[in-house]
């Protein structure tokens, strides 16, 4: 067990990414700091390319801040572990595995055959997927696919799992199912969660707070508490209200001037 | 009852497709023997179809065709046995490690591109005429493709699952044999399938050269007689046993990749 039961909470200080690009040094992401509180859901959202996945490869230590700590719990970062779980736009589900075995693959601890069992059952039930624990990754949907992929994320019991655009590849009506299956799951496992998305919809829905991520160089422009309850209305005044806020974050309302004719 | 309906439709969709793949094949015989009937074809160096069958007929009862095939057989299986272990041993550390790889291109850059059969004095002259050398050459026909699809099958295991492997804290063995083998296990049989045609190619060539046993061997004896007929039952016979291998390196191919979807309508 990763953490017996416990989210953890992250601080990201004064993080810095620079990368060698023909002899260039380019600074894709300068400075952030963020915390994020035990049990939070998180979403950041930002355009394409403003360094959000970068962020969250160096959360879950595929890579190296140029400078500057991340610390998860009270130990910093410094390569990847089953202290965090991650989901990515793909499910990168090993295709010759079944489901089951699938899941079983992302199980870290030394457990007997039946306690195995067990728990991927267990996180069968969670992400609701029961009667498909034979089937291969192909003859699933995209979102019964991404499902398995956090099934296999959560069977650590990880501090925090990072979501990377995980419905990004789904279409329209399967993405607000999944969305509400990953409330869902939140709720049952209290998990820290720390999403990425480029769906401003997508990222009030779901987040107590929303991290809007400014471009070249990748920086936070803005932090906004979503204090809604949930389920959330996407249609109520509130909802409405922040979607503008963070909307002009992004567009910048041009005036169209109206033609009268009388 | 739709299902017995469906499964009827299937069966009819099977008989004619076989029989849209035996149009061109028994035209040319049906061809074949009607100009041999009539003297157009010269007998003396193709003979009909209908001669070649009574041959292939004899050939078979008195136990010669199956004897020499077994001959070539067994060669085959010796020498792939050997190439195909060396084939994929040294297509996973050139796969593995790049510096492995550096270190060997050059030799493998210049021993490719010799045709197998240009081996073949060279082996004699170090090995004889005994079986040995016939395996080698063999061995080496096996070899090459093996090698260069296990390395592109090592090499382009996609990264996505790599980073999953770390992110779960596999090890670099759990990593090797959980991850990477199966993922370049397609493309490792891919290389199978031609070294195992290839192994089939060179030893017919080997034994043109040296052998007192084998297909090779029969074709040439069959030349020097005179022989037409069994010359040509024996080509055949190279053929249709190549077909048979090859169908079933493709059954046993899709039993243990049957994951292997390539996805069409996504």
């Amino acid at each position: 067990m990763a953490s017996e039961n416990m989210s953890k909470e992250l601080h990201i200080k004064d993080v810095r990414k620079k990368f060698e690009i023909d002899n260039e040094t380019v600074e894709a992401i300068s400075n952030i700091n963020l915390d994020v509180r035990s049990g939070e859901f998180i979403s950041i959202v930002g355009a394409s390319g403003c360094g959000k996945s970068t962020l969250l490869k160096m959360i879950v230590g595929l890579q190296k801040p140029t400078s500057g700590q991340i610390v998860l719990g009270n130990k910093e970062i410094k390569g990847p572990s089953i202290e965090c779980g991650m989901i990515f736009q793909e499910s990168r589900l090993l295709p010759w595995l079944t489901i089951e075995d699938n899941i079983k693959f992302g199980i870290h601890e030394k457990l007997s055959k039946n306690e195995k069992k067990k728990i991927i059952n267990q996180h069968i039930d969670l992400v609701g997927l029961k009667g498909f624990e034979k089937a291969l990754p192909s003859q699933l949907s995209g979102g019964m696919q991404q499902r398995v992929s956090i099934a296999r994320a959560l069977i650590n019991r990880p501090g925090i799992l990072l979501l990377d655009e995980p419905f990004g590849a789904l279409d329209a009506l399967t993405r607000i199912n999944m969305q509400n299956e990953v409330l869902r799951i939140w709720k049952a496992e209290k998990t820290t969660m720390i999403l990425v998305t480029h769906d401003i919809d997508e990222s009030i829905y779901l987040g107590d707070r929303v991290v809007v991520m400014s471009s070249r160089p990748g920086k936070i422009k803005k932090t906004i508490n979503i204090d809604l309850p949930r389920p959330r209305d996407r249609s109520s005044d509130e909802f409405i209200r922040i979607r503008k806020e963070i909307y002009s974050e992004f567009f910048k309302d041009e005036q169209i001037p109206v033609e009268y004719n009388i | 009852m739709e299902k017995q309906r469906n499964n009827k439709k299937i069966k009819l969709k099977n008989i004619l497709e076989t029989a849209y793949s035996l149009i061109i094949p028994v035209l040319i015989i049906v061809t074949w023997e009607l100009l041999s009937k009539n003297k157009v074809i010269n007998q003396s160096i193709m003979p009909a179809p209908s001669i070649i069958l009574n041959t292939l007929k004899a050939m078979i009862i008195d136990g010669e065709l199956g004897k020499h095939l077994g001959a070539s057989a067994l060669r085959v299986v010796q020498g792939f046995a050997i190439g195909a272990s060396l084939g994929i041993i040294f297509g996973i550390l050139m796969g593995l490690s790049n510096k492995v790889n550096k270190a060997l291109s050059i030799i493998v850059g210049l021993l490719r591109p010799i045709p197998i059969i240009a081996w073949v004095p060279m082996l004699i002259l170090w090995m004889g005429i005994d079986e040995g050398s016939k395996i080698t050459v063999i061995a080496i026909g096996s070899f090459w493709p093996i090698l260069l699809n296990t390395i592109h099958g090592i090499k382009s295991v996609d990264e996505k699952y790599l980073e999953v492997a770390q992110i779960l804290e596999k090890s670099k063995i759990e990593t090797l044999f959980k991850v990477i083998f199966p993922a370049a296990l397609p493309s490792i049989f891919t290389g199978i399938r031609l070294g195992i045609g290839t192994a089939w190619m060179s030893v017919v060539g080997a034994e043109m050269i040296a052998a007192a046993t084998g297909i090779g061997y029969l074709i040439m004896y069959a030349r020097e007689l005179s022989q037409p007929d069994v010359m040509l039952v024996e080509v055949f016979s190279i053929g249709i046993v190549g077909l048979v291998v090859d169908f079933l390196v493709v059954k046993l191919q899709n039993r243990l990749l049957k994951w292997n979807v390539v996805e069409k309508n996504r």
